[in-house]
């Protein structure tokens, strides 16, 4: 024996009754004995389904994937699952077979051989969701893409790591088809390998959707109505047609594989999934939106006119046969509200066939049942059950011209239960398909329990119970979503935003400040009087107007009498002339701050400042003093200054706000004002945008002071955050925001006009920002 | 006097009593006190003006304010011509003069202002000084001003001042209850019962959405205007759709939240 390898037993020498399967197994050339046990029942169902020549392919693609040196299990998943694949995309599986071998033969020369055996594993589940060839055909293309660029390599030469993400994708497939469009999947994995293409444990969570953003764009892609598309219309719909003001819960139905949770109502809110897709029934085609509407109409028709009764008393059997009843009674009397609702409910209501189901073996109460709800919405229904008809008979009896109740469904539906009984009814195999009305919620309201369940035990632990939950110190993040520019989508919840106030420092420093500009203070309060809103102005020139403006008419009047033609613009009117005016000022504190003003040392510079003065220190002069002149004409202003460590990190800090009064405090944050970190701009400015747009004032204005192009230390893209906040700029813009950006970044030409469009000015010598930002802003509200 | 015919209302305008507004108006109107109606729009204050002053058989004169109105265009204004300047009355003065029923439609369109010059003619002075033509005008004794008025409508900025409500007697108008409304609606287009009992239920349903999205729901007038299309032979749906749903809202969820309503009402 040689040392290092492990002896096999040679499976090749194994023989079959058949001498079909005996030929083919010859043709395979395979020792394995896994794959020896199974041969037989796969070659028996691809001699079912396959013609010669497929026959043959098949077996030659099979000996392939068995010489690929991976083991057993990539050629006992393609025997096993071919088949399948063939006959899900049947009719085209001659050029499917090459492109499923390419696609084996490109990942056994990649270093990403491992991924061979899951790929082959789902495929067959992937191509039943997908039934066509050509579907299947761009879900390779999607696999290649994502391996061709998540495989690493060292020097750029040959790629050397294998992908750490696609097995897991491969693994997944199934699932993400089962929610997504092949568009919407590759969406999704664009962002995977955008986003995490360097960083390789991520990498894995975002494929194997362990990580919360792989949800968020999960869910933004699915397919079928979203109830966040349509949540204001649901809303609506409920006010409207059911004066019910309850609020709407979505419940997930990506994640829960095995328990498909259905819609329900209490105390909270009334829960409806988070999405429905469109359904193409025999009997009309419903919409995601109506499914959601009917979901709404009947848990709204519960809510008033469903009473709640005791369940103690009854059998799980007669529960079931209650809500039976209680359900067609509250649809009968939606019906009766909005008859346009009848055809909804019938669509999707499932019809089963009065035969489907063998007492002899199964329980059948609920295909019965099924076949009575049925019954009892449709007066044109198939069914000839005379059970069945004199039970429709006594239900629309019972009901009337008027609403019934709750309890008379009850005694109706305890008299069908023990009229239809059969023993059959009690075996565990019970009678499912085409019984489930998924639009009628779970009707937990319309049971009371005296005694808690018997099968059950409880075990809260007191100690959890009486906790409280902490108290908060300090505000919880709010999340921003950030612009992909690349994708053209918002990459969800990822921006951090800290908000807290800012620390204090001195106010006198910032009294100081102003002294020293007492000269430019006196010149810019000239200028502030003339800015001063004066409440009633006067439009002369008027040909309507509210009075008579003497001195024109009777210069008309002249001009008449002298047969010249007169003006008839001889009238005025008033207009009142408000200001108002929000603003916030928003300061960019990040690291940059921190230099020096450029320049000679000792030279005297600009209205005060010196050279050798850090911006920072310019930038407090100049806001103090903005501030100081904001607060004389009256205006409501705000100021906040931003920086950022990281999309998880941005702090804004809160120095000023609306209704907070010039004074110490405020002077005193503002002197305590210090620089660090970077400028992820996009995130502060929709954290200042949304304090702005909550503003009542007509105009609202965010002055924007950065000293440097937006950067982060967790982006390498250059564009990214450029692009990011140009989006967030436009975004205010639609709130009816406006952003001026004065830079004092000399070199800011480039990337200002990018992102703010015309609204921005570049401070060429820094040492006049004291006297040109308060200029600015008049220029601005003038 | 020709100009006093020509404000006269002739035929009866049909109008249904929601309550005693009727004779309640013909109390205040005994004493000529003013009148203030408020109620959401298209709930029938103008056509009760107008069938009061049939009943009354007294001359209406109605004026519809904006916001560009000033005091000037109520009360008159000097105008240029050959010879100078020369001076006409406005609406309001012209009633005071002749004695006819004023009806200011929506004052709170009118700048606050404006509203003020009523103010003398509305208590006991029952006078309106010209102060540009050095006038008083005593009003003539069948005067009377009548002023609508929406509530809660466009903006806190449009409210009235309570020095000019406090003048006013006030009747409070809403859309009547569903079967006087029906009926309202059978009687103004023709419509049978059962329709027409839809339409004020599709009506309801808008009115639910009342500061959730719409300002105001679907007033009668509008389901009048459904009706008298449905009684021409279009199409319910589509009459509905045109007449009730376009034109009160633009918003495109409240318009689907709607359509679905009139498609669920018709089966």
């Amino acid at each position: 024996m040689v040392t290092g390898v492990r002896q096999v037993p040679d499976a090749r020498g194994r023989s079959y009754a058949h001498p079909q399967v005996q030929a083919a197994w010859q043709a395979l050339d395979c020792g394995f004995a896994a794959v020896a046990d199974v041969f037989e029942e796969c070659m028996n169902a691809a001699l079912a389904s396959f013609s010669k020549p497929q026959l043959d392919a098949y077996l030659e693609a099979a000996r392939v994937i068995g010489k690929l040196g991976r083991g057993p299990e990539p050629l006992l998943a393609f025997l096993e699952e071919w088949p399948t694949v063939a006959a899900a995309a049947s009719g085209d599986q001659e050029p499917l077979l090459p492109q499923v071998m390419g696609t084996i033969r490109v990942m056994q020369k990649s270093p990403n051989s491992k991924a061979i055996t899951p790929f082959l594993q789902t495929l067959a589940a992937v191509a039943r969701r997908l039934q066509s060839a050509e579907q299947i055909e761009v879900y390779l293309d999607i696999a290649l893409n994502l391996m061709a660029r998540t495989t690493g390599s060292i020097h750029g030469h040959h790629t050397t790591f294998p992908s750490p993400g696609l097995p897991h994708f491969l693994e997944q497939a199934p699932r993400l088809l089962s929610l997504l469009s092949t568009a919407g999947l590759r969406n999704w994995t664009d962002y995977g390998i955008r986003n995490y293409a360097n960083h390789p444990e991520r990498q894995i969570d975002y494929f194997s959707l362990q990580s919360a953003d792989s949800h968020a764009v999960l869910q933004r892609e699915r397919h079928g109505t979203l109830f966040a598309d349509v949540e204001r219309k649901l809303d609506l719909y409920l006010r409207a047609l059911w004066r019910d003001a309850e609020q709407l819960v979505p419940y997930s139905t990506a994640f829960d594989e095995l328990r498909k949770p259905i819609p329900y109502f209490d105390k909270l809110g009334m829960r409806v999934p988070d999405v429905f897709d469109d359904v193409q029934g025999p009997r009309g085609a419903i919409g995601g939106l109506e499914r959601y509407r009917a979901v709404l109409a009947h848990m709204a028709g519960h809510r008033r006119w469903s009473s709640s009764i005791i369940a103690d008393n009854y059998s799980p059997f007669q529960r079931m046969a209650v809500e039976f009843f209680e359900d067609c009674r509250i649809e009968t009397l939606l019906i009766r509200e909005y008859p346009g609702l009848r055809r909804i409910f019938l669509a999707l209501h499932p019809l089963p066939g009065e035969a489907e189901c063998d007492p002899e073996t199964t329980s059948c109460l609920r295909h019965r049942l099924a076949m009575l709800s049925y019954a009892l919405l449709d007066p044109q229904h198939p069914y000839t059950n005379p059970q069945l008809l004199e039970f429709t008979a006594r239900f629309h009896e019972t009901l009337g011209e008027g609403t019934s109740s709750t309890r008379e469904m009850a005694d109706l539906a305890l008299s069908y239960v023990a009229r239809t009984r059969r023993q059959s009814d009690q075996f565990a195999k019970v009678h499912f398909d085409n019984t489930v009305i998924d639009y009628r919620d779970d009707n937990r309201h319309l049971w009371q329990y005296i005694e808690d369940s018997d099968d059950e035990e409880f075990f809260d632990d007191p100690v959890k119970q009486n906790k409280k939950p902490a108290e908060v110190l300090s505000l919880p993040p709010r999340r921003y979503p950030e612009w992909d520019y690349q994708s053209q989508t918002y990459r969800p919840d990822w921006a951090s935003v800290y908000e807290a106030l800012h620390p204090s420092g001195n106010a006198a420093d910032i009294d100081r400040l102003l002294e020293k500009h007492a000269a430019l203070a006196r010149h810019l309060k000239r200028l502030l009087d003339l800015l001063k809103p004066q409440d009633k102005v006067r439009i002369r020139y008027q040909e309507e107007g509210s009075d008579l403006d003497l001195d024109i008419a009777i210069s008309s009047l002249i001009d008449y009498k002298c047969g010249v033609a007169p003006d008839p613009r001889i009238n005025m009117s008033h207009r009142t002339d408000g200001r108002s005016i929000d603003v916030l000022l928003l300061l960019d504190l990040s690291e940059s701050l921190n230099g020096q003003v450029g320049g000679q040392v000792g030279q005297k510079v600009g209205a005060g400042g010196t050279a050798g003065q850090t911006i920072l220190e310019l930038s407090q002069e100049a806001v103090s003093l903005l501030a100081w002149a904001i607060d004389c004409l009256g205006d409501a202003y705000a100021i906040a200054g931003f920086r950022s460590n990281t999309r998880h990190e941005v702090r804004y800090q809160h120095i000023k706000g609306f209704s907070e009064r010039w004074d110490d405090t405020v002077k005193a944050r503002l002197a305590a004002m210090e620089a660090g970190w970077s400028t992820r701009m996009g995130a502060a400015l929709r954290h200042a945008g949304h304090y702005l747009a909550a503003r009542p004032a007509e105009k609202k204005i965010l002055l924007l002071l950065p000293d440097g192009e937006p950067a982060d230390i967790d982006v390498t893209e250059p564009g990214h955050l450029r692009s990011d906040a140009r989006k967030a700029v436009e975004e205010l813009a639609a709130k009816g925001v406006t952003t001026f950006c004065l830079s004092l970044d000399p070199n800011a030409d480039e990337y200002v006009r990018d992102i703010f469009g015309k609204r921005w000015r570049v401070l060429d010598r820094i040492e006049r920002l004291p006297e040109t930002l308060p200029s600015l802003y008049m220029e601005l509200t003038r | 006097m020709s100009n006093k015919e020509q404000y006269l209302v002739r035929t009866e305008p049909f109008y249904q009593a929601q309550g005693r507004e009727v004779i309640l108006y013909e109390a205040a109107y005994a004493a000529r006190l003013p009148v203030m109606l408020k109620g959401p729009t298209g709930c029938g204050k103008s056509r009760f003006v107008e069938y009061m002053a049939w009943k009354l058989g007294k001359p209406l004169i109605t004026v519809a304010c904006n916001e560009d109105m000033t005091a000037s265009d109520l009360v008159g204004r000097y105008l240029l011509d050959a010879n100078g300047t020369r001076w006409l009355d406005g609406p309001l003065t012209t009633a005071a003069r002749m004695g006819a029923i004023c009806y200011l439609d929506e004052i709170v369109e009118a700048r606050q202002d404006t509203t003020v010059v009523i103010h003398p003619l509305t208590d006991h002075r029952r006078t309106l000084p010209l102060d540009k033509k050095g006038e008083l005008i005593e009003a003539h004794p069948d005067f009377q001003l009548v002023i609508s008025y929406t509530p809660g409508y466009q903006s806190l900025m449009k409210d009235l001042k309570q020095s000019t409500k406090q003048r006013f007697t006030a009747f409070d108008f809403d859309y009547p209850e569903a079967a006087l409304e029906t009926q309202i609606v059978a009687q103004e287009s023709g419509l049978d019962a059962a329709t027409a009992a839809t339409l004020i239920k599709i009506a309801q349903t808008a009115r639910n959405l009342k500061g959730h999205g719409l300002d105001e729901g679907i007033s009668t007038r509008l389901v009048v205007y459904a009706a008298t299309l449905i009684k021409r032979g279009v199409p319910p749906q589509d009459a509905c759709r045109m007449a009730m749903v376009r034109p009160i809202t633009d918003d495109a969820d409240i318009r689907a939240t709607l359509d679905h309503a009139v498609d669920a009402s018709f089966a």
